[in-house]
């Protein structure tokens, strides 16, 4: 009995059941990072929509002075020195990042010796490791007195600056950067490399005119990704570009930015309840949506220029 | 950054009364007092009582003390109706506050806990604000003002891009600047880099020629060779600002004395007097740890002879 063949494993039941329970249990912590999103929306959208009963949505999006947490005679609502506080700072951290970020990419994919390539990898992936306060350090007092108060040609640079905020956001999320757009370089076939080789293509144009074409819809979600994390980054924007809400695009100028508001805000104390506390999760769920916008774009364009070739 | 500071004594003070709880107070504190002692006022007052407090209880186990904040105005409304023990004020009690006291007969009695000085700064390399008057400020800071170059502060000024800094709306330094140079608690431009960390205003006046900030007065003694003080006219003359000028009274209306007030009926009671005693015992150390001015000689003498007053009656 124990031996035939047609009947089922004495143990089957067991090892069914053994299956069941992890298939489970990974199921449910798979299940674990949409829980805590939607929780996080749930948790953001409360009091934004309690602020939205006392502040008019128009003012909100239509008005150009921010000033929440002053008097109720004093406070102004308008989020749009906010908004253009943080286009400026992505804006300039974008202008770092993506040129070296895929310069240093397609050097280390195309071209590097392995030997060199071995010393700089380390070296990118050490960049990533620094805590983000000491690059706000970094950027208060070496970049903006050292190098944007001495060298931006207009106006008069204060103590804090966007410039130098968005310089050293834009070294911050340079190693992401770099290496998910090599990642993706590296993953084109290469047959396809070594084909364009033996026809007699030199290395920029194996990079320009096939590497980048054939890696373009991972080279996208690296910038996308990128511009999301620069519009998140609170700490060096909270050192370093002031506390002043200004409507400006001019760069010399201290900014804040959605999320070093929130930072900002959180520091002091605003009794739970009160508008302040409100105005923290109003801007919170508008800097949620923008970055969940983000990354359905970078889904999309994915999806869009990925290229197949098996 | 003197509220904050207080939210931490607070948590600092709650979890003494847990330890104190659980240690079942026999081996906490030396003496036999006990009881309750409540204390409400001005946040301005707040972190010099509450580290009072502290030490206080730690020393004696048996007596509670509890510090709430409703503002000068709102201490004394709970004081002259019999509820605190002693109401802290940023301020001296006015005539309407004494009459509500008496007619519930409650007599208040003035005790000055330290001394509040606010300092103006500007760049050490700023060489024309030698001393401002205190319109020249309220043109400054007042809701609304347009003045963004030195220029427009004193036509003698140099055409200098002119960049603020000052306290965020949560502390009392904001507070107290505001009604005294705006005329209004909370009255302010908004358009300025406002923070609840003082170093903040130091890093930021520091490293801009054109920047002109302000905080209380030991942030400008500790950090002198960063940023530089400015005199204030407040009608009387350029005064500048320091531990003797605010002590002396003359330094207006930035310096001023900061009080409590308790009552003889409480006075009277044991723990109640020997927790003013205790402040009086300890107030360099107190007015100092708490970012104040200490209090002269003359004024501990005077508070003094007040306490001793009512031992008597």
């Amino acid at each position: 009995m124990v031996g035939d063949p047609l009947l089922p494993s004495p143990h089957l039941r067991r090892r069914r059941r053994v299956e069941r329970v992890v298939r489970r249990g990974l199921a449910l912590t798979a299940s674990i990072s949409v829980v805590v999103t939607v929780a996080i929306a749930l948790s953001l959208l409360r009091p934004a929509i309690d602020f939205f009963r006392e502040i008019p949505i128009g003012e909100f999006f239509t008005g150009t002075e921010w000033s929440p947490l002053f008097s109720p005679s004093q406070r102004q609502f308008g989020v749009w020195p906010l908004l253009t506080g943080t286009l400026l700072v992505m804006g300039i951290a974008i202008l770092v990042a993506v040129p070296f970020g895929l310069g240093a990419a397609v050097y280390l994919s195309q071209y590097a010796s392995p030997r060199v390539r071995g010393i700089i990898k380390p070296v990118l992936e050490i960049l990533a490791g620094i805590p983000t306060v000491v690059l706000g350090f970094f950027a208060l007092y070496f970049v903006n007195p050292e190098i944007v108060q001495r060298f931006w040609p207009v106006g008069r640079v204060g103590t804090f600056s966007a410039l130098a905020a968005g310089l050293v956001i834009g070294i911050a999320i340079l190693p992401t950067m770099a290496s998910l757009a090599e990642d993706a370089m590296t993953a084109v076939p290469v047959s396809l490399r070594d084909g364009a080789i033996a026809l007699g293509a030199t290395r920029r144009e194996v990079s320009t005119k096939v590497i980048f074409p054939a890696a373009l819809s991972g080279i996208v979600a690296a910038i996308v990704l990128a511009l999301s994390r620069a519009i998140g980054e609170t700490t060096i924007a909270l050192m370093a570009a002031g506390s002043n809400p200004r409507f400006t695009a001019d760069p010399g100028q201290g900014v804040q930015t959605m999320a070093s508001f929130i930072g900002f805000a959180g520091i002091g104390d605003q009794p739970t309840g009160s508008t302040g506390y409100k105005t923290i999760f109003a801007v919170g769920t508008l800097l949620f949506l923008i970055t969940f916008f983000l990354n359905m774009l970078s889904v999309r364009i994915v999806r869009r220029f990925r290229e197949a070739y098996e | 950054m003197r509220k904050q500071r207080w939210v931490t004594f607070v948590v600092a003070l709650t979890a003494l009364a847990i330890v104190a709880a659980a240690c079942g107070g026999d081996d906490g504190g030396a003496s036999d007092l006990s009881g309750t002692i409540k204390i409400d006022g001005s946040s301005t007052v707040t972190p010099l009582v509450a580290l009072a407090a502290e030490d206080f209880q730690a020393e004696n186990s048996g007596v509670k003390v509890t510090v709430g904040t409703s503002g000068t105005g709102g201490g004394f409304e709970k004081f002259c109706n019999g509820e605190t023990d002693f109401s802290m004020a940023s301020r001296p009690i006015k005539d309407v506050e004494v009459a509500a006291c008496q007619a519930k007969s409650i007599e208040p009695l003035e005790l000055i806990v330290a001394n509040d000085g606010l300092s103006v700064v500007v760049n050490p390399q700023n060489t024309w604000a030698k001393c401002l008057t205190v319109e020249q400020l309220k043109k400054i800071w007042e809701p609304g003002s347009k003045v963004t170059n030195w220029n427009q502060v004193d036509p003698s000024f140099p055409n200098q891009e002119l960049t603020l800094f000052g306290a965020g709306s949560d502390s009392g330094t904001f507070d107290y600047f505001t009604d005294e140079i705006n005329g209004e608690e909370g009255a302010t431009r908004t358009d300025y880099n406002p923070s609840e960390d003082d170093n903040v205003t130091v890093t930021g006046v520091a490293g801009d020629l054109g920047a002109l900030g302000y905080f209380g007065l030991s942030y400008l003694l500790e950090n002198a060779t960063k940023i530089r003080g400015v005199e204030i006219d407040g009608g009387g003359g350029c005064v500048a600002a320091g531990t003797d000028t605010v002590q002396a009274g003359t330094y207006k209306p930035l310096g001023r004395p900061l009080f409590i007030y308790t009552k003889t009926d409480a006075a009277k009671r044991p723990e109640v007097k020997a927790f003013a005693q205790y402040y009086f015992d300890n107030q360099n150390a107190i007015t100092e740890e708490a970012l104040f001015v200490p209090l002269t000689d003359e004024q501990v003498a005077e508070a003094q002879a007040e306490l001793d007053k009512i031992a008597a009656v």
